[in-house]
């Protein structure tokens, strides 16, 4: 109550401050749709590609082929996200590859991704019941095209709610890449900052508009959820 | 003879689920396979689909096709052998994400690659020989049990199988859907499909069958015609089988 209290006032009570929150609006909104909504959709789709690849590897009965990608995500989930973006943008330098910002962080937040959203999917492929893939199998499909038609699409559903979990956490972790130097939403918000010494209100304006962006989005997930649940009664 | 089975044996693991079958199958004939649960006749219907990997025996087909479970199976064989036959199977496994149509449609166009109008055509007339015509673009959901069974098995005949086989096609059914589908299958035996079916509706085995099988512990225990088999077995296993089933 003290907390909301105090920052009421500071935005309220003194116009001055109301002024800074309307000033600080354009370039953060700007920060969010030039980086913070790119970095988040390119990461995500990337990611999704990936993640079905490793999904589909991890599934597969040749040890060979599940090896690197089991690999690949223990490597990912056992790291920090902010220790990958700083190996990406400032490790690889030194071995003469030298990234931009913004596409460091594409190559991170994919791969962090990629990682987290293939135990996603792996675990929804699993969901299906056998009779699926031996239905498929009987009206003379082979394992990928059972796998193409019959189990993709049902998984699909299953895992559209732990997906878009992922990609709210994404959106938000997209403020890491400040780090790296993308002058995205947060980014911006922190350079306000720094001038106008407006710390609390300008950090909860950011939070603000990182909620605005989070509940548009999960509007459009309960959309998608309908569509795909067309099939099932529920 | 359109196909003859011999010394045919499955175990997983250590488990033994078959143990030496021979068993023929002419063309135009209905086989039945009846028997207490465990006794390995659902293993016996999928190592025909392919389904299993028999660990012993050997397929014969009349046109040629030999499949030796003791040696290597080339992937081509596999496949051959699977094509051979369509499966409808106990819980049905529709596909839930299409409609009936899109269920019978589905092998014939993206397997089969046929023409898509010519096999539209083929399925509606398909669901209209099951009764469901005025059905066929709702969802499995949005359908009962017994309607279910006879989309599995519309989907089943559209891939135009030489032999159909029938998993307990009505053990997943409430009562009173079981004749719509026992009826479906009696039609296309009288169309002269070669089917084999294991099933515990002795009654209806009994009305469709040209032989029957009574399988108990992995082996056939006794074959021949149903009025033998079913009304006056000569083995005592049998004879028990049928009195608890009769009599409960």
């Amino acid at each position: 109550m003290y907390l909301l209290n105090n920052l009421l006032m500071t935005i309220t009570a003194d116009m001055g401050g109301w002024e800074l929150f309307k000033n600080s609006l354009l370039p953060m909104i700007t920060g969010g749709i030039k980086y913070t909504i790119p970095l988040t959709l390119i990461a995500f789709t990337a990611g999704l590609i990936l993640a079905l690849l490793t999904a589909v590897m991890r599934l597969s009965g040749s040890r060979l082929v599940r090896a690197p990608a089991i690999a690949y995500v223990s490597a990912i989930r056992g790291t920090p996200m902010l220790v990958q973006l700083f190996i990406v943008f400032y490790g690889l330098p030194s071995l003469n590859v030298t990234i931009d910002p913004f596409p460091s962080a594409i190559i991170a937040f994919s791969l962090n991704v990629g990682a987290y959203a293939s135990e996603i999917i792996r675990a929804s492929i699993l969901s299906i019941p056998k009779g699926q893939w031996e239905a498929g199998y009987t009206v003379g499909m082979t394992h990928n095209t059972a796998l193409r038609r019959i189990i993709l699409p049902q998984a699909a559903r299953v895992s559209i709610p732990p997906l878009s979990n992922t990609f709210i956490s994404l959106v938000k972790d997209t403020s890491l890449a400040s780090l790296i130097l993308v002058t995205e939403l947060f980014r911006r918000a922190q350079e306000i900052a720094a001038r106008t010494y407006d710390f609390m209100l300008i950090y909860v304006e950011a939070a603000i508009l990182y909620w605005v962006i989070c509940f548009l989005l999960s509007l459009a997930q309960e959309a998608i959820e309908r569509r795909l649940a067309r099939y099932t009664a529920r | 003879m359109f196909l003859s089975i011999k010394g045919l044996a499955k175990a997983f693991g250590e488990l033994e689920v078959l143990k030496d079958i021979d068993v023929s199958l002419e063309k135009g004939k209905v086989l039945s396979i009846i028997g207490p649960s465990g006794s390995g006749k659902t293993t016996l219907l999928r190592c025909l689909n392919a389904l299993e990997q028999p660990s012993r025996g050997v397929f014969s087909f009349e046109d040629g096709l030999v499949l030796d479970f003791e040696k290597k199976i080339s992937k081509q064989d596999w496949l051959r052998l699977r094509r051979k036959s369509g499966m409808v199977f106990q819980s049905y496994n529709l596909f839930p994400h299409k409609t009936a149509l899109e269920n019978v449609t589905e092998g014939p166009i993206i397997v089969q690659k046929r023409d898509k109008t010519e096999v539209q055509e083929m399925a509606e007339r398909l669901l209209d020989k099951v009764g469901l015509k005025d059905k066929m673009h709702l969802y499995p959901h949005q359908l009962s049990g017994g309607q279910q069974q006879r989309v599995g098995i519309a989907r089943a005949l559209a891939i135009e199988p030489e032999l159909m086989l029938f998993d307990e096609p009505t053990s997943a059914l409430d009562p009173e859907l079981i004749g719509e589908v026992l009826g479906v299958i009696k039609d296309l035996a009288n169309e002269g499909w070669t089917m084999v079916i294991v099933t515990h509706e002795l009654h209806f085995a009994e009305q469709v069958s040209d032989e029957v099988v009574f399988m108990d512990g992995g082996y056939i225990v006794e074959k021949g015609v149903p009025e033998k088999v079913l009304k006056s077995p000569q083995e005592k296993r049998t004879q028990q089988f049928l009195q608890r089933i009769l009599n409960p």
